[in-house]
């Protein structure tokens, strides 16, 4: 990791659902593009971005490329901290289960399998927001 | 834009050589595409671009180049996992020309 | 430590301004812009909820996207202080970080 005087958090907001726009995409883009600064990178999915990481996801109708399987290389990018509002998964009629297990290899512990998505709470989602330096809303 | 001929069969490219339809990549034209970028495919090239076809296929995009680093070492050990080593079989750097030869979209992130 | 929230789209199309109300914590500052302006009109459905908000939060509107929609000032919710453009980067720059909701 870089030298944390000069490390920042910064944390990535996503609302909105995959493929209707171009946001979601976008924002997974930025997110391993500017990992290479090797900043301190959180990703948060709110509202609709709790779509982004649903299981199960077949694009071949819609004749789009389907980047689900995109952020399972997150924590190759050290991007190890997904954090999903359970208020949102909820209001949509969605469970924990109905979403991809992402882990990453954690390398201090012979690269055993850890999980990266920590499903908080609304009022611990608040709280991420006022913990990060720079939020980058997508 | 162009293509590339080859047995017959043509392959469209975009501006810098990238295959267009990455579906219609096979290992002739793989060897035609590293010739027109002064590349004699030897076994530890094929190791590499064989490696970022199995990612890409995987993961839906092709790493960075630390990235590919990171990975190749894990699974091929200190010696090729090398950035240097990869520049001495890619010059024009690993991720963007093996990217080009594997049928691989420009990596994100690469200007 | 508190944070500025910009909201740029109405309520009455996206749960942006809901969203962004149910995100902040005391002393942050909630600036609408853009489209969310047409959400601080007075006897609109969210005056109420703004109105709430104001014993936590100070919520702003950009008085120019007040002015191109025909608001006039004296028409928004009671307790939303207006700004101009000076006003957002002052806010901005008295506040740790941007939130934008969009």
């Amino acid at each position: 990791m870089a030298d944390e005087t000069n490390t920042k958090k910064f944390l990535y907001i996503n609302r909105k659902a995959p493929y209707g726009t171009v946001y979601a995409l976008e924002s997974l883009e930025v997110v391993l593009i500017g990992a290479a600064f090797e900043q301190d990178v959180s990703v948060a999915f709110v509202d609709d971005g709790v779509f982004q990481l649903m299981s199960g996801q077949d694009t071949a109708g819609i004749g789009m490329k389907n980047f689900s399987k995109t952020y399972r290389a997150l924590g190759d990018y050290e991007v190890r901290k997904l954090y999903v509002e359970r208020e949102s998964l909820a209001e949509r009629g969605l469970v924990s289960d109905d979403l991809m297990a992402i882990t990453y290899e954690d390398e201090n512990e012979d690269y055993a399998e850890k999980p990266s998505i920590h499903f908080v709470d609304r009022s611990e989602m608040t709280k991420l927001i006022s913990e990060h330096d720079v939020i980058l809303s997508f | 834009m162009g293509a590339y001929e080859v047995n017959g069969t043509v392959a469209e490219h975009d501006e810098e050589g990238y295959l267009t339809d990455i579906g219609v990549w096979n290992t002739d034209l793989a060897d035609m595409i590293a010739k027109a970028e002064n590349i004699d495919m030897s076994d530890a090239h094929w190791e590499v671009v064989n490696f970022l076809r199995e990612y890409y296929e995987e993961y839906q995009i092709a790493p960075a180049v630390r990235i590919l680093v990171k990975e190749m070492t894990k699974k091929f050990g200190k010696e090729k996992g090398d950035q240097k080593a990869l520049y001495a079989l890619f010059p024009y750097g690993p991720a963007k020309q093996a990217c080009k030869i594997a049928g691989l979209p420009k990596p994100t992130g690469c200007v | 430590m508190s944070t500025l929230h910009t909201v740029n789209k109405s309520p009455f199309e996206r749960p942006s301004l809901k969203t962004c109300l149910d995100h902040v914590v005391q002393g942050d500052a909630i600036l609408l812009i853009e489209d969310a302006v047409v959400g601080a009109r007075k006897g609109g459905a969210f005056a109420e909820a703004l109105s709430h908000k104001q014993a936590s939060c100070s919520i702003y509107v950009l008085a120019p996207d007040l002015a191109a929609r025909g608001i006039k000032a004296e028409d928004i919710a009671e307790g939303i202080a207006l700004v101009d453009y000076g006003g957002f980067v002052d806010l901005a720059a008295g506040k740790a970080r941007v939130c934008a909701w969009l």
